[in-house]
């Protein structure tokens, strides 16, 4: 099962380096992994997908909490909180197909934002399932090259 | 001031009185303060590991840090070994280390290592000091975090530049804040242990499974008020050792893979497992899923991790695990808690400790465990010990009692060769007024034996018992009742001529020579009649000496419990 974690650190050396060594080093499953700045600039925010059950999240947490730099941690299943995820990919298409690309673009409301002229790169933003989907229409036109961020996600709740 | 007399005087403020630091480029401008520190003593180790395992010793004996120092690169390197060992055994360490100028981070100067990487896995917490003016507030925290909650090795990285940059440094008293880190003590809940009672008082076998935690925890007064009130036999780990009187009624002593059967069987058969700051190490347990079978598990931990971690535990509490047991205590006299009625339960577990005593065969030659029994006799079990890891680690913590807390210090989490003399000196500064004697194997010793020169040269008077049987005594151990004696390179004397008991000239190395080379006294008996005599001569011997016991490798450690298999698949022979 796919387990959302979102951890609030302290904003400082080698933070980073401590949670993915933790997750090695216990040998947790993780998919993805995401780092970024927050409101406040001496915290940061990392998300991580984990792939487990229940036992492996409690454990991840618990060592998580360990850490001394890590202040807050959330873990959220199912709608309680909103993830997204963007993507950047490049597709081979020509001017032959270029207008049916465009096409599926325009349904998963993604942007196209380089075009050459056997190649389109395109922006694509949503959830797990927008993303999964629409990565299923696009690689039959030959996905040549991807970079992903990685699930952020906030909760619901205020 | 520059930032080294700051670093100094920041471990002064934190009341350390010894040092244990091995000088190197990066780390002399630590040094040249340290010459001028009234209150600090430095202890110059022979080798860094050594010096970290005298910090080790001197935190375990006393509760407070142990304090070691050492230069950037292989310097710094030794003492991983030291900082996995205490992150093991939850021991407070603040390790130090220079670096290289921070202008030369990273581009491979000479000796220079990415300490702060390299220590991530094994550490509570690291510092990498970029600021002179943070060095006062990193080495208050740096000793808060070693010491509290769960106790760890806590590493301070310090560049050159830092140690020479002038400045005018804050030195802070207000109250810590760190907002990752707990800094009140975890609380059971009265109802929690309301609950414990309630299930206590349904038990028809219940046990007490104790550990480590008691130790670090200050716990051994509230363990034991609360075991009399209750009633409940008690057993604990190699890292509680000194937790519970053995001599008293009620104590099963230590169990896992070399400890009592009563422990073992105890624990096996129990139907409620209270366990107190310990965590269910693949040593106790055996085989996960036929541990304690039948037994509703109540963990309490300071650390959650520890909950479910190895062995799932139905009434998980974090807690301070003296605050725990102390209000447990008064919670039964309060609400009228009613003992169990434990006459069965008791009968069978003094049946098993009757019928199953740690025993040895005396033969034609003195062996290990004698020796251990007649310096326990000797020095009437008042001594604190160390040992190094293997055969007479166990018979250390099967043949002299321990009675008291902070008495048998031992690296038993990482299980780290070599530990015993170090770890000696570092216990005998902790505590000058005790006689400390590290019990050793001829194995362990030589991995750490430069540091005979420490004893010597700074007068401090760590013995040591040697047990030197040639070979690698643990192994063979397992070689011969694993791998049909086939010695894949466990033998330490010429394999073509072995040494022992009736080989007395071939016994190699010449351990007496070698001390005599340090300027230590010491002894070599290899006959009964000479034992005796040799440990009171060491007991008496004001100054290091070492007693070499030459006995034969053929004993094996007993009871044992194979790897992977159950308690009741305990072997007595």
């Amino acid at each position: 099962m796919k387990h959302v974690i979102s951890v609030l650190v302290e904003n400082k050396f080698g933070v980073l380096a401590r949670i993915a060594g933790m997750f090695s080093g216990r040998g947790f499953n993780i998919d993805t992994l995401n780092v970024g700045p927050t409101v406040d600039p001496s915290r940061s925010r990392i998300t991580t997908t984990l792939n487990g059950d229940d036992k492996a999240l409690e454990q991840c947490v618990k060592q998580l909490h360990k850490l001394i730099d890590v202040i807050d941690i959330k873990t959220y299943v199912g709608t309680e909180a909103v993830g997204r995820e963007l993507i950047l990919l490049k597709v081979a298409a020509n001017s032959e197909n270029r207008i049916e690309v465009t096409h599926i673009c325009d349904i998963f409301r993604s942007k196209i934002v380089n075009v050459s002229a056997d190649s389109m790169i395109i922006e694509v933003t949503g959830n797990e399932n927008k993303v999964k989907a629409f990565l299923e229409l696009i690689e039959p036109f030959g996905v040549t090259e991807m970079a992903r961020t990685g699930t952020v996600a906030l909760s619901r709740r205020s | 001031m520059n930032g080294a007399d700051c670093l100094v005087q920041s471990l002064e403020r934190e009341g350390v009185e010894a040092v244990f630091a091995y000088p190197g480029g990066a780390s002399m401008e630590l040094h040249q303060s340290l010459t001028r520190s009234k209150k600090i003593r430095t202890i110059l180790p022979r080798q860094e590991q050594g010096g970290g395992f005298m910090a080790h010793g001197y935190a375990r004996a006393t509760g407070k840090a142990g304090v070691c120092m050492a230069t950037s690169g292989p310097g710094a390197t030794n003492l991983v070994t030291c900082i996995a060992d205490a992150y093991m055994d939850s021991i407070p360490l603040v390790v130090i280390t220079g670096q290289v100028y921070q202008q030369f981070i990273g581009k491979s100067a000479f000796q220079e290592t990415d300490f702060f990487g390299m220590t991530l896995p094994v550490v509570k917490h690291s510092y990498l000091v970029l600021e002179a003016e943070d060095l006062p507030g990193i080495v208050r925290e740096a000793f808060y975090l070693a010491e509290t909650g769960r106790p760890g090795p806590v590493v301070i990285d310090i560049p050159k530049d830092v140690q020479q940059a002038l400045f005018k440094p804050v030195f802070s008293s207000e109250e810590m804040r760190m907002a990752g880190y707990k800094l009140d003590k975890p609380k059971a809940t009265d109802e929690e242990l309301k609950e414990v009672l309630k299930l206590i008082e349904k038990a028809k076998k219940p046990v007490l499974y104790t550990g480590g935690g008691i130790i670090s925890g200050n716990a051994h007064e509230e363990l034991l008020t609360f075991a009399e009130l209750s009633g409940l036999p008690v057993t604990h780990t190699l890292m509680g050792l000194g937790v519970f009187d053995p001599a008293h009624p009620q104590s099963l002593y230590w169990y896992g893979m070399h400890g009592t059967v009563a422990g073992n069987w105890a624990v096996c058969e129990s139907d409620l497992l209270i366990c107190a700051g310990a965590r269910f190490d693949d040593r106790i347990t055996g085989k996960v899923d036929q541990f304690a079978q039948e037994a509703y598990v109540i963990h309490f931990d300071v650390d959650q991790s520890e909950h479910n971690k190895n062995v799932f535990a139905n009434f998980p509490i974090q807690t301070d695990v003296k605050y725990a047991l102390g209000r447990l205590s008064e919670l039964a006299k309060e609400t009228g808690f009613k003992k169990p009625n434990l006459k069965e339960w008791h009968a069978s577990t003094a049946k098993w400790k009757q019928d199953y005593p740690f025993t040895y065969t005396k033969g034609k030659h003195l062996t290990a465990q004698e020796a251990i029994e007649a310096l326990y006799e000797e020095s009437e079990g008042e001594a604190i010990i160390t040992t190094g890891v293997g055969q007479h680690q166990m018979w250390a913590a099967q043949y002299y009692k321990f009675k008291e807390p902070r008495t048998y210090i031992s690296s038993l989490g990482l299980g780290t060769m070599g530990f015993g003399y170090p770890a000696a000196v570092g216990v005998k500064v902790a505590r000058p007024d005790k006689e400390v004697i590290d019990i050793d194997g001829d194995g362990s010793f030589l991995m750490n034996v430069q540091e005979l020169a420490t004893a010597k040269i700074e007068k401090i008077n760590a013995k040591c018992l040697l047990l030197n049987n040639q070979h690698l005594g643990m192994v063979v151990q397992w070689e011969d009742r694993f791998y049909k004696s086939v010695r894949g390179h466990t033998i330490l004397c010429d394999p073509d001529n072995l040494g022992g008991p009736d080989n007395l000239d071939a016994v190699y190395p010449d351990f007496i020579k070698i001390c005599e080379g340090f300027g230590v006294k010491a002894r070599r008996v290899s006959k009964r009649e000479e034992l005796r005599d040799g440990i009171r001569e060491m007991l008496e011997t004001d100054e290091p000496f070492l007693l070499e016991v030459i006995v034969p490798y053929t004993e094996h450690v007993l009871p044992m419990i194979p790897q992977g298999k159950s308690a009741k698949e305990i072997l007595t022979e």
